[in-house]
C-alpha cells in the first residue's frame, strides 16, 4: 500500500535537507572571498588556488593516495581469499576463530585498532611511515571486503564450478574463468569500499603514520581544530565533488551491466 | 596444499595484524608505567628461556585497572560514552524512521535515487561530514546568523563545544546506518495487513502503531545497535564538537595515549571499553541471527 501522504512528503523533504544542507553550505562557503568563514563577501576561487600552492596538503594527499591504492588493492585480494575460505573451504581447524578475526575488526572502535597496531609496530621496531599505515589499513579493510564478497559468494550457483572441473579446468582456471567473472561486482565494490575507508581513516592512520607521511586527514584534522578555514572548505568541496561523480559513474556502469546482462539472457532463452 | 595456502595467507596476515597486536594491548594493561623506552615495564626477554617468561608473568597485574576504577575520570567518561550513545541513538531513530517510512512509501520509480541519496553522504568522507557543522554551529555561524535574522533570537546561542553538538554530529553522520536497516523492513512490508487493519476499524495512526512498528522492529533493533555500537568510541565527533566537557571513552583513550604518554593506563583503558562493548555486540549478532532463521 503506497500512500504518499504529505507526512511522507515532508518527512522526506526535511530529512534530505538535513542531510544535505550541512554540505551545501560547506561548498557555498568555499567559493567566499573573506577569511572569515561566516562573513559573506562576494564570490572568489581563490581559496582554490590557495590550495593548490600549500605544498603540505599537497604532500600528504599524495600519501593518501598511495596509502589507498595500495592497501585496497592488497586489501581486495586478502578478503577475496578469505571469503572463499569462509563459504568454499568446509571445516578446519581454526575456523572459528577465523571467523571471528573476520568479523571482529568490523565492530572493533578505531581506537583501539591503531593502538593496538601501533603498540606492535613499536614492539618489531618496524619505523612507522607510510608502510605502517598501509599494514593497517589493510587489516580492517580486508575485513570488509571479505563480507562483501562472501553475500556475493553465498548466493552462487555452485554447479557452474562444478561443471568447469568436470569440463577439464583445474581449480585455478575454474576460479579465474567461471567464479571471478561472477563475483567481479562484489570484488569491485569491495575494492572501492576499501578505498574509501582508507582515504577517509583519521584515527588508525594518526596511530599508525610516522613524522615521515602524513595522509589528509590527519592534515585536516590538526588544521579543523584551531577552527574553520576557507582552505579546508575548497578541499572538502573537492573531495565531495569527486566522490558524487564517482558514486554516480558507478551506479550508471552498474546499471547498464544489470541492463545488458537481463537482454543477454533474454536473447539466450529465445534462441534456446 | 593449494587449499593451504588459500587459508593460510588471509589467516596469518589476521592473527599478525589483528590477534597479536591485540595480545600486545592486553599485556601492555597489565604492565607497570616507566620512564623507559618503551614506556612500559616489564618487557619479555625470550633469551633467559623459561626462568625469563616466568618472571615476566610474575610481574603483570591489575594495577591499572585499579587505578581506573580509583580514578573518577574513567568511570564518568565510560558512563557519559553509554549516555551519550544511548541518548542519540534514540534521536537517531526518531529522525531516521520517518525517512525511512517515507522513503518505503514512496512510488517505486523514485526509490534508487532515494537510496542513492542516502547511501551518497557515507560516501563522502566522515571528517568532511563532522567538520561541516562547525561552521553552521559556531557562535558566529550560519544557523545563529539565520535565527537572528528571523528575529527568534538577540543573543547567539551557545552550541559548538557543547554536548548538544555532539548529539547533532551523531545523528547527522550515523543516520543512514539506521535509515537503510529500517527501510529494509518497511519496503517488505505487506501493505494489505494495513488495509485490513483499517478495515477492521482501526485509525491510521492505531494501525501505525499496532502492525507497521511491530513489524519493522527487527529493521529498528539492527539499526540501533548499528548506531549505539561504534557510537561508544567514538573519537572524531566529540573532539570537534565537543566541549572541555564532553567526555567520551575513546577521546580520554586519545589523550591517555598521545598527551599524557602513559601506554599502560591507555591500553587498560581499551581493554575495558572493549569489555563493554561485547554485551551489545553479542546482543545485536543474536538479532541477526533470528532474523536469518526467521528468513531462511
Amino acid at each position: 500500500m503506497r500512500r504518499m501522504t504529505w507526512f511522507n512528503a515532508t518527512s522526506l523533504t526535511l530529512g534530505f535537507a538535513f542531510l544535505y544542507l550541512p554540505m551545501v553550505i560547506l561548498v557555498i562557503y568555499s567559493f567566499n572571498e573573506s577569511k572569515l568563514v561566516t562573513v559573506w563577501a562576494g564570490f572568489s576561487t581563490k581559496w582554490y588556488g590557495e590550495l593548490l600552492r600549500n605544498e603540505a596538503f599537497l604532500d600528504a594527499a599524495w600519501v593518501t593516495v598511495q596509502v589507498a591504492v595500495a592497501s585496497s588493492t592488497i586489501a581486495t585480494v586478502l578478503g577475496t581469499m578469505a571469503a572463499y575460505v569462509l563459504v568454499r573451504a568446509g571445516r578446519f581447524h581454526g575456523r572459528t576463530l577465523f571467523s571471528g578475526m573476520i568479523y571482529a575488526p568490523l565492530v572493533m572502535p578505531e581506537v583501539i585498532t591503531g593502538l593496538s597496531l601501533l603498540l606492535l609496530f613499536i614492539g618489531i621496531g618496524l619505523d612507522r611511515g607510510i608502510l605502517t599505515i598501509i599494514l593497517a589499513h589493510t587489516t580492517f579493510s580486508m575485513c570488509y571486503v571479505s563480507v562483501v564478497v562472501s553475500s556475493r559468494l553465498v548466493g552462487f550457483d555452485r554447479s557452474l564450478e562444478e561443471a568447469a572441473l568436470d569440463l577439464g579446468c583445474t581449480p585455478f582456471e575454474s576460479f579465474r574463468l567461471v567464479t571471478l567473472p561472477i563475483i567481479a561486482p562484489a570484488v569491485i565494490s569491495g575494492w572501492l569500499l576499501a578505498f574509501t575507508l582508507s582515504l577517509d581513516d583519521l584515527v588508525i592512520a594518526s596511530f599508525t603514520a610516522g613524522p615521515s607521511a602524513t595522509t589528509l586527514p590527519i592534515k585536516i584534522f590538526s588544521a579543523v581544530r584551531l577552527g574553520v578555514s576557507p582552505e579546508i572548505n575548497a578541499l572538502s568541496t573537492i573531495m565531495i565533488a569527486i566522490v558524487t561523480v564517482g558514486v554516480i559513474t558507478a551506479s550508471v556502469i552498474s546499471k547498464r551491466a544489470t541492463l545488458m546482462q537481463q537482454r543477454d539472457e533474454q536473447a539466450a532463452a529465445r534462441t534456446a | 596444499m593449494r587449499r593451504l595456502v588459500l587459508i593460510s595467507v588471509p589467516y596469518l596476515w589476521l592473527l599478525a595484524l589483528f590477534l597479536i597486536p591485540f595480545l600486545i594491548v592486553l599485556k601492555i594493561s597489565l604492565s607497570d608505567t616507566a620512564l623507559a623506552i618503551p614506556p612500559y615495564l616489564p618487557t619479555l626477554d625470550l633469551s633467559e628461556g623459561w626462568v625469563g617468561i616466568k618472571a615476566f608473568f610474575a610481574e603483570l597485574d591489575f594495577e591499572n585497572f585499579r587505578f581506573l576504577t580509583e580514578d573518577d575520570l574513567y568511570w564518568k567518561a565510560y558512563l557519559s560514552s553509554l549516555q551519550i550513545a544511548a541518548i542519540s541513538t534514540l534521536l537517531t531513530l526518531l529522525v531516521g524512521y520517518p525517512i525511512a517510512y517515507g522513503m518505503a512509501m514512496a512510488p517505486d520509480q523514485w526509490r534508487p535515487t532515494l537510496m542513492m541519496l542516502v547511501i551518497l553522504p557515507f560516501w563522502t568522507s566522515f571528517l568532511i561530514r563532522v567538520y561541516s557543522w562547525m561552521g553552521i554551529l559556531s557562535s558566529e555561524g550560519v544557523l545563529n546568523q539565520f535565527l537572528s535574522w528571523i528575529g527568534l533570537i538577540d543573543q547567539p546561542l551557545t552550541i559548538l563545544n557543547t554536548n548538544t553538538a555532539v548529539y547533532i554530529g551523531i545523528v547527522y553522520t550515523y543516520l543512514p546506518f539506521m535509515i537503510l536497516p529500517i527501510y529494509a523492513t518497511l519496503e517488505k512490508l505487506d501493505g494489505s495487513l494495513l488495509e485490513a487493519a483499517e478495515d477492521l476499524g482501526c485509525s491510521r495512526l492505531s494501525a501505525f502503531w499496532l502492525v507497521t512498528i511491530p513489524l519493522s522492529k527487527q529493521g529498528i533493533i539492527a539499526g540501533c545497535f548499528l548506531v549505539f555500537i561504534p557510537v561508544i568510541g567514538e573519537f572524531v565527533i566529540p573532539s570537534l564538537l565537543g566541549g572541555s566537557g564532553t567526555l567520551m571513552i575513546g577521546k580520554v583513550l586519545w589523550e591517555e595515549f598521545f598527551n599524557n604518554r602513559d601506554w599502560p593506563v591507555a591500553s587498560a583503558v581499551a581493554v575495558l571499553l572493549l569489555l563493554i562493548l561485547i554485551i551489545p555486540i553479542i546482543l545485536f549478532q543474536r538479532n541477526e541471527q533470528k532474523q536469518r532463521e526467521r528468513e531462511g
